[in-house]
């Protein structure tokens, strides 16, 4: 099976200390360390699986300026055949559909048979996905949590509200979001990135998608991120102050009186 | 010489001269036994290198020490004592053994030197040994066999109790001495019918004398035949016995004074991931770490046919003692039926050989269980080898992206910030903030000429633990009122990687030893001092051409010899105090007395040892990674390690480790002893007595 995971670099929320930006459009970048956007990991790794199973290829691709190699290295240490990075001025600041539209660009100068995507972003809305499904006339399922390979389908697990798990077949090609817990993504350390640091990574501008310039970046978008803030503090919103021992007092206090303890 | 009684050179059975056999069971069983040992070989020569044979005298010291003199035999003493009996047996007769082999050619063989008075003084002296082994024998069987001790168990999911295999060694042992004695004994009782004087000296209450005292009414020709019998029975059981040692657990008896020889000397410290490549190509190999048997070093292989099965290991093993799924013993048990089924005495390797040890003889969690404490290895009385086992099993599955989803993340954290909460680098010195006005730390800073003599090594936890810090802010204050002058590294230390190394991530490793080693060097420090032992471990075991490195017990003690630090009497009189020795400080460093006599330094504190103390000491579950690991167990170490110093009469538990004091906090929280116990480290109490 040919498939493509499209994977996104993102800022490591577990190792950064998020704050909003001087200009209020955009956070901090200096002093952040990136990664690959949990979500994506688990795509990758689920297609691992898959090939190891049934064989085939991996692909990763993603869409960024030159620090997105690093994501794709990082996924082929991890075992993914080949990487594509597609990079151009014109697909800066895309919004969701425009991302859409370039990973669409891609899907279709291959032969995929599946497509993968994680379910969200750290850093985004989780919307393209589906959109690259809408535009690409493929079938789609969201927040997917089990895949079983048949012959020219899927059975795939999705997790619903309350946790409930639906089973659903799709039909190949199609469009896959993945939830993260569908897997135990495998280690990669420096070594294994060393391994392909040497490795070609192809780079795809607009022009090699067939994409018109217009159609991406900030000229196709038409939602612009107007600001960021830090919420203020609302009403029923405390934070708890004094010593750890004082604070789960505290605390067990609270949930005793609200009834979430007895 | 006449023969009252044929000897068995004279005999013959069935009119074949009974010479025939004498020479056949020994060719036959020698050959035998050469052949199984050639079997045994084939895996050593395709195992991984290891070099094991410098500093030599220290070689012969350990060997004359451990293995001859059974050193660590003791330990457990109704077993051990057995067990030296039966050694010294062992060697004592060897000489009458291999008399009785060549009496069997020539009637009047007598080993060069012993044929006078010399062998008259032996042949005294090996009764006694005889019977003092047939009785050990007795009761080693007895315990093993009747009262069973619990050590010896074996868990269904690992097969069958292995008593069976250790009393029919001790069977063929007794028969051994029960054949000489019966040999010996009819020949004298056959002379004392005759009323002569036997030909050796019979001393009243040896085997042979009681021998003696069953057969002195026996009718010469029933003499005859226990004479010659007795003689066979001790040749087939000797040849018996010498064949079965290569196919199972009794392989020490040959393998076990080469292999303490062989031991591993340099404590504490981490194999490379392959001998022989240096450091700069090690990431270029193609495979890294043991994933099948044969990777493993030949040294580990002999450890696996040397393991003894007495569970001493096991028995001290704290992982094994909260139930996770390690049982060291197992680890070389398990490897031994490995190999022995893929090296089969008769034909080619099987295929086995090349299968993965993960997943088959052993699981994942096995052997992430292991917190590298050193007490299996403090325990074995022939040194088998388990840290590094597990760290090179580790490197395997490391480099097979097999890591538990657990410690991904904080291994992930250390390659991006350099400390395994995934906190800023710059924020690595806020911890002197605190204290900035009462005892200022200086944050070295090379580029701008400012240096120290003497680099505190902070390493991860103390700098960004916030229950932690205390330890790194009491030590700024006592190195400060000894008149040290220091600094720390600040954003430019990273994780010493000590646990890094040890959960087999060598690349990661390596890049943050470089980072430290960069930075230490360029601090212009002649001393390092740590409170860390993992990081004093890492330091001065794993790191090169570094400065003299120091924990700071060493420091503190060194001090108040010194009249440097004064420490005042203690306030609490209710309080008793005892020590538990961190492993990376005791077991892997041997350094027990300096942080004893720094307590003891302190007037009118009341201390008291807990049962497993110094090299005994029990492991509090774990430092660096293992803090992240979520084990499968039934019950923490800390918690016990609390029970044992509350059972000592002690109420406080005074350590000298980062981590140590973590897992005994939480040990006396689970145990439900908040303000009934307490956990304290060395720097801080000795913090709270400074006379300033």
């Amino acid at each position: 099976m040919e498939i493509l995971v499209c994977v996104k670099r993102v800022p490591d929320t577990a190792e950064n200390e998020i704050e909003v930006g001087p200009a209020g459009a955009d956070i901090k970048r200096s002093d952040l360390v990136y990664s690959v956007n949990e979500w994506d990991n688990y795509a990758v790794e689920e297609a691992l699986q898959i090939r190891e199973k049934v064989g085939g290829s991996v692909t990763v691709v993603t869409v960024g300026d030159a620090d997105s190699e690093e994501v794709l290295r990082r996924e082929m240490a991890m075992g993914a055949d080949t990487g594509v990075l597609l990079s151009d001025q014109a697909f800066k600041n895309s919004d969701g559909l425009g991302i859409a539209k370039i990973l669409q660009g891609e899907v279709l100068k291959g032969k995929y048979d599946l497509v993968m995507t994680g379910a969200l972003a750290d850093d985004g809305a989780g919307q393209v996905g589906g959109m690259l499904a809408a535009l690409l006339d493929y079938p789609y399922a969201s927040l997917v949590n089990m895949i079983e390979v048949q012959d020219g389908k899927l059975t795939v697990g999705r997790e619903i509200e309350g946790g409930n798990q639906e089973v659903s077949q799709i039909e190949l090609p199609c469009v896959l979001s993945i939830q993260t817990g569908i897997n135990e993504p495998r280690y990669v350390g420096i070594r294994g990135i060393r391994k392909v640091a040497s490795v070609e990574i192809p780079v795809r501008g607009a022009g090699d998608l067939g994409l018109s310039p217009d159609a991406v970046g900030a000229a196709g978008a038409r939602v612009k991120r107007v600001d960021y803030f830090v919420p203020p503090l609302g009403e029923g919103a405390e934070i708890l102050e004094g010593s750890m021992d004082e604070q789960v007092e505290k605390l067990i206090d609270i949930l005793k009186s609200k009834g979430g303890i007895k | 010489m006449e023969h009252l009684l044929v000897p068995p050179a004279g005999a013959s059975f069935l009119g074949i001269p009974a010479i025939i056999f004498s020479l056949l069971i020994p060719v036959a069983g020698v050959c035998t036994f050469v052949y199984i040992l050639t079997r045994r070989i084939a895996p050593l020569v395709m195992a991984a290198p290891d070099p094991r044979l410098d500093n030599v005298v220290g070689r012969a010291i350990n060997t004359v020490k451990f293995a001859v003199g059974q050193y660590r035999q003791p330990r457990y003493m109704m077993a051990g004592v057995l067990h030296i009996v039966i050694f010294a047996g062992f060697c004592v007769l060897s000489l009458r053994s291999i008399t009785l082999v060549m009496v069997g050619v020539s009637s009047d063989f007598a080993l060069p030197g012993m044929d006078g008075f010399l062998g008259e003084v032996y042949g005294v002296f090996k009764d006694f040994v005889a019977t003092f082994v047939l009785a050990a024998c007795v009761t080693a069987a007895v315990r093993r066999g009747i009262f069973k001790p619990e050590r010896y168990a074996v868990p269904p999911a690992l097969g069958k109790e292995h008593t069976g295999e250790a009393v029919l060694i001790l069977g063929l042992i007794s028969g051994l001495m029960l054949a000489d004695m019966c040999f010996e004994g009819s020949l004298a009782a056959a002379y004392l019918q005759k009323g002569m004087e036997p030909e050796a000296l019979v001393v009243p209450g040896t085997g042979t004398w009681f021998a003696v005292q069953f057969m002195d009414q026996m009718p010469l020709a029933k003499l005859q035949r226990i004479h010659l019998g007795a003689y066979f029975a001790h040749e087939i059981i000797f040849f018996t016995f010498l064949c079965l040692l290569p196919l199972g657990k009794h392989f020490h008896v040959i393998t076990s004074i080469p292999n303490v020889f062989l031991s591993k000397l340099k404590k504490g410290s981490v194999k490379p991931v392959k001998w022989g490549v240096p450091e700069e190509k090690v990431l270029d190999l193609e495979s890294l770490g043991v994933k099948k048997i044969t990777d493993f070093t030949w040294k580990h292989i002999l450890d696996f046919y040397t393991c003894a099965d007495c569970g001493r290991c096991s028995d001290q093993c704290p992982a094994n003692a909260v139930g996770r799924p390690l049982s060291p013993r197992f680890i070389s048990v398990k490897s031994r039926e490995h190999l022995y089924k893929s090296f089969p005495i008769w034909g080619e390797p099987k295929a086995k050989v090349d299968e993965p040890l993960i997943g088959g003889i052993f699981s994942e969690d096995e052997i992430w269980s292991c917190t590298t404490c050193g007490a299996c290895e403090a325990e074995c009385p022939i040194f088998i080898e388990y840290i590094d086992k597990m760290v090179d099993l580790r490197r395997g599955m490391v480099d097979d992206g097999n890591v538990p989803q657990s410690l991904q993340k904080p291994l992930g954290s250390l390659e991006k910030r350099g400390n395994p909460y995934g906190i800023m680098e710059r924020k690595r010195a806020d911890w002197v903030k605190e204290i900035a006005e009462q005892c200022p730390v200086r944050v070295l800073d090379p580029k701008k000429g400012d240096t120290a003599p003497t680099l505190y090594f902070v390493d991860s936890i103390t700098s960004f633990d916030e229950q932690i810090q205390s330890i790194g802010q009491s030590a700024a204050r006592v190195l400060t009122a000894a008149g040290i002058e220091f600094g720390i590294l600040g954003p430019a230390e990273s994780d010493s990687g000590h646990e890094v190394r040890r959960f087999g991530e060598e690349s990661l490793f390596m890049e943050l030893k470089d980072r430290n080693t960069e930075a230490i060097l360029e601090s212009g420090a002649q001393r390092i001092v740590t409170t860390d032992p993992h990081a004093f471990n890492a330091l001065s075991k794993d790191y090169q051409g570094l400065p003299k490195v120091e924990h700071i017990s060493q420091v503190i003690l060194r001090a108040i010899q010194e009249g440097k630090l004064r420490l005042k009497p203690t306030e609490d009189s209710a309080a008793v105090y005892t020590y538990h020795d961190p492993c990376y400080l005791g077991r892997h460093n041997g350094l027990y007395a300096e942080p004893r006599s720094v307590l003891d330094a302190i007037p009118g504190l009341r201390r008291v040892e807990m049962k497993k103390s110094f090299d005994r000491s029990f492991c509090c579950g774990g430092g660096g990674l293992m803090l992240f690991y979520e084990p499968v167990e039934e019950t923490r170490m800390g918690k016990l390690r609390v029970g044992m110093a509350r059972s000592a009469g002690a109420n406080v538990i005074v350590t000298a480790c980062p981590f140590c004091k973590v897992n005994i906090e939480d040990g006396i929280k689970t145990s439900g002893l908040e303000g009934k116990m307490q956990v304290i480290d060395l720097v801080e109490l000795v913090d709270r007595h400074l006379v300033r």
